[in-house]
C-alpha cells in the first residue's frame, strides 16, 4: 500500500473516477431500468455496450476515415457517434427483449430460466461479433484532438473526459425527465410499482417492457461508444465494464435511477481511488470487493430499491 | 340491451375451477350486486369481464362485443373501469399523477373530468401533490374509484369498496356510488357487506363455490332466509 501515492494523485484520480464513473451510471440505469419493471436482471446488457462500441465505430470510420476532424466538425462527430452508439444499444436491447425474454415471460417460466437465456443470449451476440468484426480490437476515429483542457489542483482535464461529462449529465438529466414527466414515464413508473393494476389503467406492458429495454439500451450503447473511444473496440469489451456497471446499480440500489446514477459515480472514484492506494492491478478487486461487501451487508444498496419514485 | 352479459362463464386456475357456468347480466343504469363468501368467484368474476382472467369457456360481451380475448389494456379503453380488490393506487405517485394514470389512454385535455373527480371526493383535491401510499385506507379507496372514473366508463366494477373501513366512511362511499350511477355510469359491485350492497343495489346475484345459487331483485334477496342466514349473520330460524 503507497498512501503517499494516492495523497500525491488525489485529484489526478478523483477526475479518472468520475470520467469512469459516469459511464458507469449510463450503463448501471439499464440494468436498473430492467430490473425496475421486471424484476430482472438483463445479464446480455454487456453485449448491448459493446454494440453500441462497434456501431459508433463503424460510423466514424465511414464518415472521418483517416482524417483529424477538429473544430465544430468535432462537436458533429461526437455527437453523431454518440448517437450512433445509442442507436446500436437500443437495437439490440430491443432484440433482446423481444427474443431472449419475452417467450419466456409468455409462458411465465421460472427465474432461473431467463439467467440462462441471458447468458446464452450473451455468448451468441459477442461470439457472432468476434466472428464478423474480427478478433482483434480496432480503434475508432479520434473526433477530437484530446489534451488537457484546463486542471485543478494539478490534475489535468482532457476533452475526452470533458466530453464524457457533459454528454453523461446531458443524457441523465434527459432520462431524468422522461422518466418524470411523460407518459412513457408514467407508464414505466405504474409497471414497476403494480404491473396488474396499470394495466387496468390500459397501460400496455409489453409495449412498456420494450420500450424499458430500449431507453436502457440507449444509455448503455452511447458509454460503449465513449469508452471505446479511450480503450479501442473488441468483441470482449462488454464484459468487465458491465459487470462493474451492475455492481454500481446495486450499490445505489437496484431498481433506482437516482440510485444507479449516485453508485455509478461512487464506484468509478472508490475504484480509482482504491487503484492510487494498492497499485492499478487491484482495480478489478476493490469494485467487485464492493459487489461483495453491499450484497452481504446492503443488499438494498445506498438508496433502496425503488424505480416507482418519479426520480 | 344488456350492457354486459356474461355467458356460462368457466374460469380455471391450474386444475382448480375458480367459475362454472357463470351467467350475469347487467342492464344500462343499474347497480348490480355481487355476493358471496370468500372463495365463493366475485372477484375471479370481475377479473375476468377486464381481461385478467381468461375463461376456459364462455364469453364476455360488453355492449354486444365479445372482449374475453382483449387483453385488459383494451378492455378498459372499450369503456370498463376497474377498481380492484384492495385499492392498489400505485403509492410512490401522488394523487394527482394517480389520477392521470387513469386516463393513459384518453388524450386530449383531462382538467375537467379531473374536476368532476375532485367535486366527488373534495379530500382529495387537498391531498393532490401527496403521494398515494401516504392517504388514509378511505381516502386510498376514493382515490382508486376517482382513478377508474378517469377512465371514463360506461362500467364500473368495484370490488369491495368497503373493505377495512370505518363504517362512516363505508357510508360516505357508498352515497358517492349512488351519486356515480345517477350520472349515468353502471355499476357491477362485489361486496362481503351484503346488507348495505343489498340496500343499493338494484338487484343481486349470489355465487357460492364458483356457481350462481341465486339471483333476484335486490329487495327480495335482502328478504330471503338463505341470503339472511348466510350472509347477514342469522341463524336459520
Amino acid at each position: 500500500m503507497c498512501f503517499s501515492c494516492f495523497t500525491q494523485n488525489f485529484w489526478n484520480l478523483l477526475v479518472l473516477g468520475l470520467a469512469d464513473g459516469f459511464l458507469y451510471a449510463l450503463v448501471a440505469i439499464g440494468y436498473t431500468l430492467v430490473y425496475g419493471v421486471l424484476q430482472l436482471i438483463n445479464f446480455a446488457h454487456s453485449e448491448v455496450f459493446m454494440s453500441g462500441a462497434f456501431a459508433g465505430y463503424f460510423i466514424l470510420n465511414g464518415l472521418i476515415g483517416t482524417g483529424s476532424p477538429h473544430g465544430l466538425s468535432s462537436v458533429a462527430y461526437v455527437v453523431i457517434g454518440i448517437a450512433g452508439g445509442a442507436c446500436g444499444g437500443g437495437v439490440i436491447a430491443f432484440l433482446l427483449e423481444r427474443v431472449a425474454y419475452r417467450p419466456l415471460r409468455r409462458r411465465h417460466a421460472p427465474r432461473l430460466a431467463f439467467l440462462i437465456s441471458a447468458i446464452g443470449a450473451s455468448f451468441f451476440l459477442y461470439n457472432l461479433a468476434g466472428k464478423e468484426f474480427g478478433r482483434d480490437a480496432v480503434e475508432i476515429p479520434a473526433p477530437f484532438t484530446n489534451g488537457p483542457v484546463f486542471s485543478i489542483f494539478g490534475a489535468q482535464v482532457t476533452t475526452y473526459y470533458i466530453v464524457i461529462a457533459v454528454s453523461a449529465i446531458a443524457m441523465l438529466v434527459i432520462l431524468d425527465r422522461v422518466v418524470a414527466g411523460t407518459r412513457l414515464g408514467k407508464g414505466l413508473r405504474a409497471v414497476a410499482q403494480d404491473a396488474e393494476t396499470a394495466s387496468l389503467m390500459g397501460v400496455n406492458i409489453d409495449r412498456v417492457v420494450s420500450q424499458t429495454f430500449v431507453l436502457g439500451g440507449l444509455l448503455g450503447g452511447a458509454a460503449g461508444f465513449l469508452f471505446g473511444l479511450n480503450t479501442g473496440v473488441v468483441y470482449t469489451m462488454g464484459f468487465t465494464p458491465a459487470l462493474k456497471a451492475f455492481t454500481a446499480a446495486v450499490l445505489g440500489g437496484i431498481g433506482n435511477l437516482r440510485g444507479a446514477m449516485v453508485g455509478g459515480l461512487l464506484l468509478g472514484v472508490v475504484e480509482n481511488f482504491g487503484a492510487g492506494l494498492f497499485g492499478t492491478q487491484w482495480r478489478d478487486v476493490v469494485s467487485f470487493g464492493i459487489l461483495v461487501l453491499v450484497l452481504l451487508v446492503r443488499p438494498t444498496g445506498l438508496l433502496g430499491e425503488r424505480l416507482g419514485r418519479s426520480a | 340491451m344488456s350492457l354486459l352479459q356474461l355467458v356460462d362463464l368457466d374460469v380455471r386456475y391450474g386444475a382448480i375451477q375458480a367459475l362454472s357456468a357463470v351467467s350475469v347480466e347487467v342492464q344500462q343504469g343499474e347497480i348490480v350486486a355481487l355476493l358471496g363468501a370468500n372463495g365463493a368467484g366475485k372477484t375471479t368474476t370481475l377479473r375476468t369481464i377486464s381481461g385478467l382472467a381468461r375463461p376456459w369457456k364462455g364469453s364476455v360481451l360488453f355492449a354486444g362485443q365479445e372482449i374475453h380475448r382483449l387483453p385488459p389494456h383494451e378492455v378498459v379503453g372499450l369503456g370498463v373501469g376497474h377498481v380492484p380488490e384492495g385499492r392498489r393506487i400505485f403509492p410512490q405517485m401522488s394523487v394527482q399523477e394517480n389520477l392521470e394514470m387513469g386516463a393513459y389512454r384518453r388524450r386530449g385535455n383531462l382538467s375537467q373530468d379531473m374536476e368532476r373527480v375532485y367535486a366527488l371526493f373534495p379530500v382529495l383535491k387537498q391531498r393532490r401533490r401527496q403521494d398515494g401510499g401516504t392517504l388514509s385506507g378511505g381516502e386510498q379507496q376514493m382515490l382508486a374509484i376517482g382513478r377508474a372514473l378517469m377512465s371514463d366508463p360506461r362500467l364500473l366494477l368495484l370490488d369491495e369498496p368497503s373493505m377495512g373501513l370505518a363504517p362512516l366512511v363505508v357510508e360516505t362511499i357508498f352515497s358517492i356510488i349512488e351519486q356515480i350511477r345517477s350520472s349515468g355510469t353502471t355499476i357491477l359491485l362485489v361486496e362481503q357487506n351484503a346488507v348495505q350492497a343489498l340496500q343499493l343495489a338494484d338487484r343481486g346475484y349470489v355465487l357460492e363455490n364458483g356457481r350462481v345459487v341465486m339471483a333476484d331483485q335486490a329487495g327480495v334477496l335482502l328478504n330471503d332466509q338463505r341470503v339472511r342466514a348466510a350472509y347477514l349473520g342469522e341463524g336459520a330460524a
